[in-house]
């Protein structure tokens, strides 16, 4: 976190004390659990932990002998790379627009954050409502109109339907943000270019984004950190990581072993390795990206 | 809007309403399935238009019916437990993120990047994966079967320090240097200036934030040892038979769609919030 | 004197009201919709036909959430009595020692006469332990039991010219119906579900051959996969060529193609006998069902088809009392007229032979066809090559064969490539398993 506020202010304890029901909370209930949760890793063990046997670093070791696992890598990092920018650059569409409309402005909004709403268990039905080979909705849509469709054998389709499914998780909650972001843009700034001349694009491109760019990089981290960590109910959902291991990104193997093979050990170290890239990831963002952010 | 430009007005509606058949399509087929038969709804292709059976799969939802689907589960308790966690939640998560995202940017004390990344990191362990360890934590501590044991775990989180460090950054520091010059303290600062500049982001945030409380399901089918303090995501899964079995997806839907009604009407609430030009005149 | 009295009074009072507190017995399960009401059910009649126990069944989630919130459970100290675990988790479950009671065990703990011969062959056998220290005991309660079974749609049989009341038997057939039903136009004659339990699992039991060595897991953790015999490869080799023909098309893992039939859509699967109920439910065409195809030239076939579904587990450190209870509602559920109710109602195979003759003599067969023929798969005699599958780390086998069987149906690879690809990687999971329980 290179960036300061220029002035400060100077106390002792006061900031200790307004950080403490922060710390306190993710000291029990996130440092601890994830401490030992990531002491698996050094572990191999029965389900139920009735016997326990430390084995160094064997769990890492046979992560990086497995080749499907390196090539999971590949496959996330396309994943990440679409979701987030499909999704933010549709959500900063759709939020300026809404931004500028004044007449159905509000119902707008609600239909377009609504879908947040959907609990993640019956989204994941919907979209097979709607995809299902055949079945579906729009399958069956894409079938009259000629397009062969087949996400269980063809890795294309499957990724798309991934990619699709997880961007329109997080249209909503990227548009809730970006809305408020330009909400809280002061109008007379607005209006003062306006007077100068400055037509709408031109207007967007100089005063709007830079102006936006806290939120932006928010939803940025925000955004890859989902694409990387909270999309494997949708691939459990949608794909269960085929046709055979092609979309199967990083966090659903995780997923997958931590609760349905029911290897701990693995699912842990994975998690030590997952963690360690995005949090490089995000360090490299506040480093080379905050830097163009303007905060006003 | 600055100025009149029909053109880019018509434009901007035409884009939200593709995008809002777009984002709001899967809604509209929970919406159709809700009103016709489980047997139509599993024909292929299901069909698009809503069907007469509206009225009893509703009913069926809210009070059971005969064939034994709908909600034998009291659906208000379910629905209140949901109301307390969500709320719960949300107003813990906004309440310690704003005092925590405060002392982050307005004070410089010893180990401050550490405390950053240290709440920073807990976005990136995944809950499935430390929900084991998390479990024992809320056992050893009695608060299974709790509202308490519910909500203050899923408390813990980044997301809401972030957004409110990013916003404050945005704050201009004139603001800060009139405040000390009238001899304010650092939390009248804080609670009369920042807090109410701060109301477009709280109330995104809250909308976020109920939203994901009210629809946890892995960590309450854990938490809870009494199907009576289970929440109403839980209600609704637990209609899908899984396997073999049948399932009433018109009755399911209909329950979902109920289910989302309190996180709706928090959407319509809270825009009043978004007012445009209401930090300008704070300015 | 008086005080002495009161004291007396009080005492006894309070121990008339501890007699008659009920002992709690927790089971976590995994049935939702209409089967939770059974679920349900049978707990309150158990409830309502004594006074000393209350079982008080917990949804949990799906069998692997239930699986991990059992696990979570156990390791705080609060597990509940009774876990239901799906068949898959069998090798687990058996090798957390300390985790698990045996069911035998808990029927002696209880007192309660326990006769393993009344059970179905098939399903008690599969929860038997063969070797170790348990050997010959029965480790856990069969509950909800289904098998694998042919299912087809009569009037889509009818409009291909094919006799609707006369099902293929065996695979040639199969083939030869398929390319009828896509001559008249049909978009997908065949599909499958589950592919793993249907072409591999059950068939291998079907034709008495072994799916993986040491009597399919059941001799030991040296087991390894076996599938990769001339009948195995020319049985897949088949099913390429009819899905190069699209007369068997692929609808996805687990039991997503279930959907697909009940809609309508394909007019033969072979899949679980527990789709009976949703088909009779939502089907909007005549329906049958069929015993498993085989191949006619292999000697043995057909033998009998292996179990699916879930069964009961009761999880240790409880207290003897509590023991009592639980072998007090395993035999409940045992009762012939209650085993029998919970057949008709579920779909799933009745638990003991008795159950299976009291529905018999109910008419129920004759008034439902095609409910017996699961039953009838599974009532002979196993031998010990078709007793049924049980793996370590056998999820990730499962979908180790799911992933590299779509490589074959979407004719990327060879048949023979997708088994040799599946049986390295499936063996490696087996490895692992051993290395980590064999002590």
């Amino acid at each position: 976190m290179s960036t300061e506020k220029r002035v400060q202010l100077r106390a002792r304890v006061l900031p200790w004390l307004l950080l403490a029901p922060q710390m306190a909370v993710i000291g029990v209930f996130f440092f601890w659990p994830a401490g030992q949760a990531l002491l698996q890793s050094l572990q191999q063990q029965d389900a139920f932990g009735t016997s326990t046997e430390w084995v160094g670093l064997a769990n890492f070791r046979q992560l990086l002998a497995d080749p499907s696992y390196l090539e999971s890598f590949r496959i996330t990092a396309v994943f990440a790379l679409l979701v987030a920018g499909l999704g933010l650059a549709l959500a900063l569409l759709l939020a300026v627009m809404a931004d500028r409309v004044v007449r159905g402005a509000g119902v707008y909004q609600t239909l377009l954050v609504w879908p947040y709403a959907v609990a993640p268990a019956i989204a994941g039905v919907l979209w097979l409502f709607m995809f299902a080979p055949s079945i579906g909705v729009l399958s069956y849509a894409l079938e009259r109109l000629g397009v062969a469709w087949n996400p269980l054998l063809d890795s294309g389709d499957a990724t798309t339907l991934i990619v699709l499914a997880a961007v329109w998780k997080q249209l909503s909650y990227n548009f809730l943000f970006f809305l408020a972001g330009l909400q809280a843009i002061p109008r007379s700034l607005i209006e003062a270019a306006a007077i100068d001349g400055a037509r709408p694009w031109r207007r967007f491109w100089t005063i709007v984004f830079p102006l936006l760019s806290p939120t932006s990089f928010f939803l940025l981290v925000i955004n890859i950190v989902y694409a990387f960590f909270d999309t494997f109910g949708i691939v459990d959902a949608a794909t269960r990581g085929g046709p055979g291991k092609d979309t199967a990104v990083l966090v659903y193997k995780v997923y997958y072993d931590g609760f349905k093979a029911m290897d701990l050990g693995g699912s842990a170290a994975q998690s030590v390795v997952l963690m360690g890239v995005v949090i490089a990831l995000t360090v490299v963002q506040f480093r080379y990206v905050e830097r163009r952010v303007q905060y006003g | 809007m600055v100025e009149r430009r029909p053109a880019l007005t018509l434009l901007s509606h035409l884009v939200l309403i593709l995008g809002v058949l777009i984002v709001a399509f899967p809604l509209y087929i929970a919406f159709v399935a809700s009103s016709h038969t489980a047997q139509e709804v599993v024909q292929a292709p299901m069909p698009l238009l809503p069907g007469p059976h509206l009225l009893d799969n509703y009913r069926a939802a809210l009070f059971g019916n005969d064939s034994g689907s709908g909600s034998h589960a009291p659906v208000a308790r379910m629905m209140w437990v949901s109301l307390v966690s969500a709320l719960a939640i949300a107003l813990g998560k906004i309440a310690i993120s704003l005092l925590s995202a405060f002392a982050i940017v307005y004070f410089r004390f010893p180990f401050k990047r550490l405390v950053f990344w240290s709440i920073f990191v807990t976005l990136m362990l995944p809950v499935e994966v430390r929900i084991g360890p998390t479990y024992q934590v809320v056992s050893d501590l009695g608060l299974l079967n709790s509202y308490a044991g519910l909500s203050v775990p899923l408390i813990a989180s980044a997301t809401a320090t972030f957004l409110f460090r990013q916003f404050f950054m945005t704050v201009p520091d004139e603001l800060l240097e009139a405040a000390r010059i009238d001899g304010a303290s650092p939390m009248r600062f804080f609670f009369d200036m920042l807090l109410p500049l701060s109301r477009t982001s709280i109330a995104a945030l809250f909308v976020i934030q109920f939203i994901y409380g009210w629809n946890q399901y892995l960590w309450p089918l854990l938490a809870t040892t009494s199907e009576d303090m289970y929440p109403v995501v839980i209600g609704i899964k637990r209609m899908i038979a899984g396997g073999e079995a049948a399932n009433e997806w018109n009755i399911i839907m209909a329950t979902a769609l109920l289910a989302m009604l309190p996180p709706a009407l928090v959407v319509v609430g809270m825009q009043r919030w978004f007012v445009k030009g209401l930090v300008d005149s704070e300015k | 004197m008086l005080k002495k009295v009161t004291l007396a009074a009080l005492l006894l009072s309070l121990g008339v009201g501890t007699s008659h507190a009920q002992t709690e017995i927790q089971w976590w399960h995994s049935m939702g919709g209409a089967l939770g009401d059974w679920v349900n059910d049978l707990a309150k009649d158990f409830n309502a036909s004594q006074k000393d126990y209350k079982i008080v069944p917990t949804f949990k989630g799906s069998y692997d959430e239930s699986m991990a919130a059992a696990i979570a459970a156990f390791r705080a100290g609060n597990a509940p009595h009774i876990l239901q675990v799906f068949e898959v988790g069998t090798a687990t479950m058996m090798a957390s020692k300390g985790a698990v009671v045996p069911v035998t065990e808990v029927m002696k703990l209880g007192g309660v006469k326990f006769d393993p011969a009344a059970y179905v062959p098939a399903v008690a056998g599969y929860y038997t332990a063969t070797v170790g220290p348990y050997s010959g005991q029965m480790l856990s309660f069969p509950f909800n039991s289904s098998t694998t079974v042919f299912h087809y749609n009569k009037d889509a049989f009818k409009a291909a010219g094919l006799d609707p009341s006369k099902p293929p038997s065996t695979w040639p057939e199969v083939a030869l119906a398929a390319a009828k039903l896509k001559a008249s136009g049909h978009k997908c004659p065949f599909t499958t579900s589950w592919v793993s339990w249907t072409q591999l699992e059950s068939f291998s039991a079907w034709h008495n051959v072994e799916f993986a060595t040491k009597n399919n897991g059941f001799g030991g953790l040296d087991t390894r996969l076996a599938f990769n015999t001339p009948l195995h490869v020319r049985h897949i080799e088949n099913l390429a060529n009819m899905a190069k023909q699209g007369l068997f098309v692929y609808k996805g893992r687990g039991n997503a193609a279930d959907a697909a039939f009940v809609s309508g859509e394909c007019a033969m699967m072979t899949g679980s006998s527990g789709l009976y109920a949703n088909v009779k439910k939502s089907a909007k065409f005549a329906f049958g069902i069929a015993p498993l195809p085989y191949y006619p030239d292999v000697p043995g076939a057909p033998q009998n088809t292996v179990i699916g579904g879930a069964s009961l587990w009761v999880m240790a450190g409880k207290k003897p009392p509590e023991y009592k209870g639980v072998a007090q509602f395993f035999a409940y559920l045992s009762r012939p007229e209650v085993a029998s109710e919970s057949h008709k109602r579920t779909g799933y195979l009745p638990v003991t032979k008795a159950a299976y003759e009291l529905t018999d003599k109910s008419g129920f067969y004759k008034d439902n066809p095609g409910t017996d023929v699961a039953v009838t798969q599974m009532i002979r005699k196993t031998t010990d090559k078709s007793r049924g599958v049980r793996l370590g780390n056998f999820v990730q086998v499962r979908t180790i064969i799911d992933e590299e069987f779509e490589g074959v149906w979407a004719g990327k690879r060879t048949a023979k490539e997708g088994i040799d690809a599946a049986i390295k990687r499936g063996n490696e999971q087996l490895e692992r398993f051993q290395k980590a329980n064999g002590k």
